[in-house]
């Protein structure tokens, strides 16, 4: 028999437990989402925050980091990645793209696993988000923007078959301690780009996780831009289970002053025939700490998987680190299964060329710092999306260089 | 034009000296050609004078236009007028090769305090100065020197001198690596660029180059010093006897 005596809630835990019970009637209409709601609060209380003895949040000692809760008290929203952007929420509408006020019901709570600490804290916490399904076979033209402006947003997106959408979505507010679950499904031949961007404040926690489900020939791609923060950890996890499926996850991630940030993916490929592609470019500098964890599971049955992840980072100064760790578990032997990780720093023969034609030094780390990040972006067929993310980089290298 | 005096350089937090004591005068309008065995200080030099800060100037001086440049670092040499063609063209992915002619012409002017180049004017410079050398636009799109051929690499060289149009081009082994027709255009380019205010240091293992980019002195390094210098006769007897004959009868 197994007795673990109760654990010992930090402050921060304690200032969790108060935000669960205040956001417990936000679900009160729905007994299914309650039952969620309180299992999940059950977790966090039986377990606590993770640490790094929790294998999944190794580099990102959540409970040690967090010492005290604070909310939001910044709700600004940026300005929108993408011009002509079409914000979904109940009161906008968009051809072919049906939008639902957000309720517990249609937030599709569900039982969270013992490690899923961002699932739990979602789960117990969430009262708003965007609601929206894009009809079979409709292809949606203007960008459509998912705006987290509450502390906890769960977003459910689908793509009907042969759909086609790009999504943006933004953290809105610099500050405090917040979290986003986006739920997103892409039926039969549907396709889509997603964009998460992160870009806090100094004091700012956020955790968030993306959950996808693809379906047969479905296209997603996937970019993760995350700059600024104390503590963002963004989990993108994956269910490849249509044939013919393929998935392209670009992300760059800005790491500076004190920030740590820690992208972490999991990707199931449950089928035969799928195609998965990774690639992150960091810059960690000043006391900056990344982390990335990519995990890529393919099934026995998923014969001709074709899975690679790429993550590079430059370390821009002394104090500053990154951890990468990828993890392979392959149960089928007809595969290309590929991972790489680097970190490095600015190649002095590089810079010496650059400066020996009359480049000076500090241009010439920007153009090499900047063509660096780019690279992971510039390949993204979508002209203004690399634009936009390319003036967000600059201008965050611009201010942190 | 450039004056080097008394020269002792070793390498930065080490105390191996390879540049011992060396001498050389290079005038407006001369081609001065250094050569040299493996090992004698020749790539080292041309270095030196860009401000690679991998090697420490001991003691010694280098004039350019009468005035000492060592406390210059390398992108105020290169706004000062100052070339060098490197040996080995460092690949640099993801800066474009059109962008980075643009960034370094304008960071020369600007240093200098003229005015930045539009783009309009610009692109008209590269495109004349490509066209001498065979090079597409095309292959100036593409991240600079990556994967360029050998031959690409050097020719992507002589148009960033061209467009850069510096008082002192300093040739580093340029003939290495390159067939006689890639010679051929490489040389033309330095030809076309000779002038009276303008000087050329050609360091080359072989006289072959030599036959094409004709110096008015020839200067033989050996062990980090010039030990014989003599006119372009002298790169001829270099190739019919070797260095051993010479470097010999120097240290006799």
């Amino acid at each position: 028999m197994n007795i673990q005596a109760p654990i010992k809630h930090t402050a921060a835990e304690e200032d969790l437990f108060q935000l669960c019970e205040a956001a417990r009637g936000a679900v009160s209409g729905s007994k299914d989402a309650s039952e969620q709601r309180d299992a999940a609060i059950e977790q966090l209380r039986a377990q606590g925050l993770p640490t790094r003895r929790i294998e999944s949040w190794h580099y990102t000692d959540l409970r040690a980091a967090m010492k005290h809760l604070s909310a939001p008290t910044d709700s600004r929203v940026p300005a929108p990645l993408l011009a002509g952007s079409k914000v979904l929420s109940a009161d906008t509408s968009v051809a072919g793209v049906t939008i639902s006020p957000w309720s517990a019901d249609k937030a599709q709570f569900a039982p969270v696993e013992s490690d899923d600490a961002i699932g739990q804290i979602n789960t117990a916490l969430a009262t708003c988000g965007s609601i929206a399904a894009v009809k079979a076979g409709q292809t949606v033209d203007v960008p459509l923007s998912i705006e987290n402006r509450g502390a906890h947003a769960r977003n459910v997106v689908s793509l009907g078959e042969g759909a086609s959408a790009t999504i943006v979505e933004s953290v809105c507010g610099k500050d405090g301690f917040s979290s986003d679950v986006t739920l997103i499904s892409l039926a039969e031949g549907a396709k889509a780009t997603y964009v998460s961007t992160c870009e806090k404040g100094p004091d700012a926690v956020q955790l968030g996780q993306l959950r996808v489900v693809l379906g047969k020939d479905a296209e997603l791609d996937v970019v993760i831009f995350n700059a600024g923060g104390k503590l963002i950890r963004r989990e993108v996890v994956v269910l490849v289970e249509g044939e013919g499926s393929n998935l392209d996850i670009k992300g760059v991630n800005l790491i500076g002053g004190d920030s740590h940030i820690d992208v972490t993916t999991v990707l199931s490929h449950t089928v035969p025939h799928t195609v998965s592609e990774q690639l992150f470019r960091n810059i960690s500098t000043g006391k900056g700490q990344g982390v990335f964890q990519g995990q890529i599971k393919v099934h026995q049955i998923a014969q001709k998987t074709d899975a690679q992840m790429a993550c590079n980072t430059l370390l821009l100064s002394d104090d500053a680190g990154f951890s990468a760790k990828p993890e392979l578990e392959i149960f089928a032997d007809d595969v290309i299964c590929a991972h790489g990780a680097t970190v490095a720093e600015l190649d002095e023969d590089h810079l010496f060329y650059l400066r020996a034609r009359g480049i000076t030094e500090r241009t010439a780390r920007a153009l090499l710092v900047e063509a660096f990040v780019d690279e992971a972006i510039e390949e993204i067929d979508n002209e203004p999306l690399v634009e936009a993310l390319e003036t967000r980089i600059g201008a965050w290298l611009e201010a942190n260089g | 034009m450039l004056e080097i005096k008394d020269l002792h350089a070793k390498i930065a937090d080490t105390d191996t000296e390879i540049i011992k004591g060396l001498s050389l005068t290079v005038k407006a309008g001369e081609v001065a050609a250094i050569m040299g065995p493996n090992g004698s200080g020749k790539s080292t030099l041309s270095y030196i004078l860009a401000g690679r800060d991998d090697y420490e100037v001991t003691s010694g001086d280098i004039l350019f236009n009468g005035e000492s440049i060592l406390e210059m670092d390398p992108s105020e040499r290169a706004a000062a007028g100052l070339f060098l063609a490197f040996q080995y063209p460092m690949e640099i992915p993801g800066v474009a090769t059109m962008q980075f002619l643009k960034v370094a012409m304008n960071e020369q002017r600007k240093a200098r305090g003229e005015e930045e180049l539009k783009t309009p004017d610009f692109i008209k410079l590269v495109r004349e100065a490509a066209g001498d050398l065979d090079i597409s636009m095309d292959m100036l799109k593409r991240p600079l020197n990556v994967g360029f051929s050998g031959g690409e690499k050097k020719r992507a060289e002589i148009l960033q001198m061209k467009l850069l149009a510096p008082q002192l081009c300093v040739l580093d082994e340029t003939d290495s690596g390159l067939d006689i027709d890639a010679l051929k255009i490489v040389s033309d380019g330095v030809n076309s660029l000779r002038s009276p205010d303008r000087a050329t240091i050609v360091i080359t293992h072989y006289q072959r180059l030599l036959d094409y980019i004709v110096p008015d002195s020839v200067h033989v390094l050996s062990k980090g010093k010039i030990v014989k210098t003599g006119d372009k006769e002298l790169a001829k007897e270099l190739e019919a006897n070797g260095y051993t004959d010479i470097i010999a009868e120097a240290a006799a």
